[in-house]
């Protein structure tokens, strides 16, 4: 299949995942908002703990059952790195109260402002960070 | 007539399947093509800017059509409150340069995770750390929060 087909195929079983949270559970699919509200009130029933065991065991299986969408297509960064960027995108999400998902998805459809700026300052950041990875400090980073 | 009322852990299992075969399917768990996807000053690969696309065109008509004929114990159809506070901006900057730096945002982080890559794992415990911090450091401050009341 041409590169643009999996995307796009990806990115509606998005869209109906997100408008089944809504609409069969009142929820918002917003990922870092599952994650942060089940650290702090962990269960076992209930929409959060049901939609991250789907996340998790799906993403499993699916690696199991087809090998090719598990690759990774660049090489292991240094654990430091990893780290850092790892707790930044925890803290920054919780701060901003969403993240790809909760604003990049969820919110850009029902055209928050909240949401819609969010979603250009997280996309800009992003790309800014690759740009001085990659071409005005390249060799700093992994 | 009234619609059943359906388990929201069901919901939530179903729900959270369907978006992680989307992740997976639509390459957002490589950390090197959402890497590709960003890097637009050098060899572009805009292929994920569909995944949006095709998420956003599906959930924006879903809602658009369930607003007309909202279902009786459906929650009504409302954005959240568009208050543009700093909290929000500079959340989203901060989770920017974390997702740009190894291209995981927290569904893929998940869901690769899951698959068995430890780097994923070791991001995962590092993001639940930062979720934490964010937390205590704003413990004091009322926080908006995007759940509507009730299970």
């Amino acid at each position: 299949m041409p590169s643009w087909t999996l995307p796009l195929v990806g990115g509606v079983a998005i869209g109906v995942s997100a408008s089944l949270a809504w609409s069969g559970a009142g929820r918002i699919a917003g990922i870092s908002g599952i994650f942060g509200g089940f650290l702090r009130q962990p269960s076992v029933r209930g929409f959060r703990p049901g939609f991250l065991f789907g996340l998790l065991l799906t993403g499993a299986l699916l690696s199991g059952l087809v090998p090719r969408l598990s690759v990774a297509s660049i090489e292991a960064r240094p654990l430091a790195w990893i780290l850092v960027s790892g707790l930044l995108v925890g803290f920054g999400t919780q701060l901003g109260s969403g993240c790809t998902s909760g604003h990049g998805v969820c919110g850009v459809s029902r055209l928050s402002k909240r949401s819609l700026l969010a979603t250009a300052v997280f996309m800009s950041s992003a790309a800014l960070v690759v740009f001085v990875m990659r071409h005005a400090w390249a060799g700093a980073a992994p | 007539m009234s619609e059943p009322r359906l388990s929201s852990t069901a919901v939530g299992l179903v729900s959270g399947s369907l978006f992680a075969v989307g992740l997976a399917l639509s390459g957002m768990t490589d950390p090197g093509k959402v890497l590709g996807f960003l890097d637009v000053a050098g060899a572009w690969d805009p292929s994920l800017a569909l995944v949006m696309a095709g998420a956003v065109g599906v959930h924006f008509t879903w809602l658009r059509w369930r607003s007309r004929r909202p279902a009786r114990d459906e929650a009504p159809y409302s954005g959240p409150p568009q208050r543009v506070d700093a909290a929000l901006l500079s959340g989203a900057a901060i989770f920017g340069v974390g997702w740009g730096m190894a291209g995981y945002c927290p569904g893929p982080a998940l869901v690769a995770a899951a698959q068995g890559r430890s780097e994923a794992l070791l991001f995962l415990v590092a993001m639940a750390g930062g979720a934490a911090l964010s937390n205590a450091f704003r413990a004091d401050v009322t926080q908006f929060s995007r759940e509507p009341s009730g299970p």
